[in-house]
């Protein structure tokens, strides 16, 4: 039993010493999200039904499909966002970074689980520094130092910080809906989330504004687990390490991008990536 | 169709652009009609009271009829102490009835607190005032600003709560999820994301109720009742600005009728500048910071 707890009481010491160097990088293969037979209900019908996909840290996982087959459904039950849809229930089993969601509520999880939306939303009555702090603030006091930090890490990471860096404080919706999206993703970054949910972020946009924002999805990839759902093919081939295939609310296929768009072990995922139906 | 040929098609273009040219007339003689009357209301009133208008008038206690000047100092504060107290009341009770209507509008209470409204926005304001004469003038046995303030207060509830709510459900949803998917829990998204958002069309409401309720002069007659002094405290009888031109205007001298123009016209002029200092005051506190 004495041993029992010396053993624990050395343990983290040990570890402090080993891990000191910190330049050494956590092992590739950790789970960020994983889930077994997660199934959402609205009413009494299924979303999603029965998916089991694991999603390892640090990547940029595709989910692609066709209207409807339930790529928002999958994506929002990450962040637990259908508990705000009246009469939308989730079921089934569902790992974050490691722990089972019941280890947490809606508020926490969703500072671990960032989202960006499909239409950009910046908050209209707040300038474009205020809303990259936003979520900081509404959560905490921090030093004025911290923001302004924050703020411009935050813009450098979305790829946006030198297109506004001299208008920080003129409202956000002086911008465009492409610098309005980097502003969301800013703004996401800003709380240090750990996973990144994308739900066809760059549809509402143009081309050069799609390209600002893949250039940016491929630098967080180096410090966010990503997931980005979308209708563009291309864009799933460009930014993506691996991609699921969600059909009818299953996921028909789920391995690595250049797997699934050169030899899909599935027919299904074969016609839609082919252009045979979508 | 081809291009050219809706374009070469004179007749058609010529035939809209007399349609415009119709409406858009229709549209500026609307506009005007609906800015006659409180133009007209405006400069009439201001003709009428003009030659009482003075320094007297903002600063002296009214005169007994006959005796030249005078003025209606203690029904300009008594009017800004009871609107006062009708808003300090009646503001607060009808936004978080109308934040709590819209934000959970699927409970039975919510739809309990949005059918009163409705009733009390339908009834009469005098009702209301014996409804204070009963509840508060009859239990403290004298006439009171509070008492007055109170029946301002409720006749104020059901704009606020209304324009709250109304305001509230023109929030985009999409804002709420921003917020959300930030960890910012639900009640702080609705107190600092969509009440912020929603401010500029609340602060409408509550500066129309509060105009509204600046004019009334039915439930004040016995709440406030009226005073030709200075009231002494708060929970005493005091004057206030519709009530003083009521008696004026009813009374059969001349000179009182035109000291009636004269209140009514600074009645509209308080109203308005109260409108002008809280937009200038909340146009830069709400769209700054967080
Ligand atoms: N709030 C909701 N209430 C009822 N059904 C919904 C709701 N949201 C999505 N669904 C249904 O779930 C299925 C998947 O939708 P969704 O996830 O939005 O598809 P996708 O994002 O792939 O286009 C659809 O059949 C849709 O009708
Ligand atoms: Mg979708």
């Amino acid at each position: 039993m004495n041993e029992d707890i010396t053993e624990i009481i050395k343990e983290p010491l040990n570890i402090d010493t080993v891990a000191a160097p910190h330049h050494v990088k956590p092992e590739k293969s950790v789970i960020a999200v994983g889930t077994k037979n997660l199934t959402v209900w609205f009413n009494e019908r299924k979303g999603i039904e029965d998916i089991n996909i694991d999603i390892k840290k640090d990547t940029v996982t595709a989910i692609i499909g066709p209207s409807g087959c339930g790529k928002s459904t999958f994506l929002r039950a990450l962040n637990f966002m259908h508990d705000l849809t009246p009469g939308a229930r989730v079921t089934g089993e569902l790992n974050i970074l490691g722990r089972n969601i019941n280890d947490y509520n809606g508020v926490e999880i969703r500072k671990k689980v960032g989202m960006v939306f499909q239409k950009p939303n910046p908050f209209p009555t707040m300038s474009i520094y205020d809303n990259v702090i936003s979520g900081l603030k509404l959560n905490g006091r921090y030093k004025k130092d911290f923001y302004d930090e924050t703020v411009e890490s935050s813009l450098v990471q979305a790829g946006l910080w030198s297109e506004v860096k001299d208008r920080l404080k003129v409202s956000a919706y002086n911008l465009s809906g492409g610098q309005q999206q980097r502003l969301c993703i800013a703004r996401t970054l800003a709380v240090k989330p750990e996973i990144i949910l994308m739900d066809e972020p760059t549809s509402a946009l143009d081309p050069i504004s799609t390209g600002s924002i893949e250039n940016a999805i491929h630098d967080l990839k180096k410090k966010f687990t990503i997931i980005i759902v979308t209708h563009n093919m291309q864009q799933a081939a460009r930014v993506s390490d691996h991609t699921a295939y969600f059909y009818l609310g299953k996921l028909i296929e789920h391995s690595k991008t250049s797997t699934v768009f050169t030899k899909p072990k599935e027919k299904l995922t074969e016609e839609y990536i082919t252009g045979k139906f979508g | 169709m081809e291009a050219a040929e809706l374009l070469g098609n004179s007749g058609n273009l010529k035939r809209r652009k007399v349609i415009n040219i119709i409406m858009l007339t229709l549209s500026v003689i609307s506009a005007l009609a609906a800015i006659i009357p409180l133009v007209y209301i405006f400069f009439y009133t201001a003709a009428a009271g003009i030659s009482s208008i003075n320094l007297d008038f903002f600063t002296e206690l009214p005169k007994p009829v006959g005796e030249p000047g005078g003025g209606i100092a203690n029904a300009i504060i008594g009017s800004i102490e009871i609107v006062g107290i009708g808003a300090a009341f009646g503001i607060p009770v009808g936004l978080l009835a109308g934040i709590y209507v819209a934000e959970y509008s699927k409970t039975m209470v919510a739809n309990l607190v949005k059918f009163v409204t409705d009733v009390l926005s339908g009834i009469p304001s005098i009702i209301v005032g014996i409804f204070a004469y009963g509840v508060i003038v009859l239990q403290s046995k004298n006439f009171s600003a509070f008492a007055g303030g109170f029946a301002l207060g409720i006749l104020m509830i059901p704009t606020v709560t209304r324009m709250t709510e109304e305001m509230l459900k023109l929030v985009p949803l999409s804002l709420r999820e921003a917020s959300l998917a930030l960890g910012i829990p639900r009640w702080k998204t609705t107190l600092r994301i969509v009440l912020r958002t929603a401010s500029g069309g609340i602060i409408t409401g509550i500066l129309l109720a509060i105009a509204r309720a600046a004019g009334e002069t039915a439930p004040l007659l016995f709440t406030s009742f009226g005073n030709s002094f200075w009231a002494e405290s708060l929970d005493s009888p005091t004057a206030s600005l519709p009530v003083q031109i009521f008696n004026y205007a009813i009374s059969p001298y001349e000179e009182w009728h035109n000291k009636a123009w004269a209140g009514a016209f600074v009645l509209i002029t308080l109203v308005f500048v109260i409108s002008l200092i809280v937009r200038i005051i909340t146009k830069n506190k709400f769209h700054q910071s967080v």
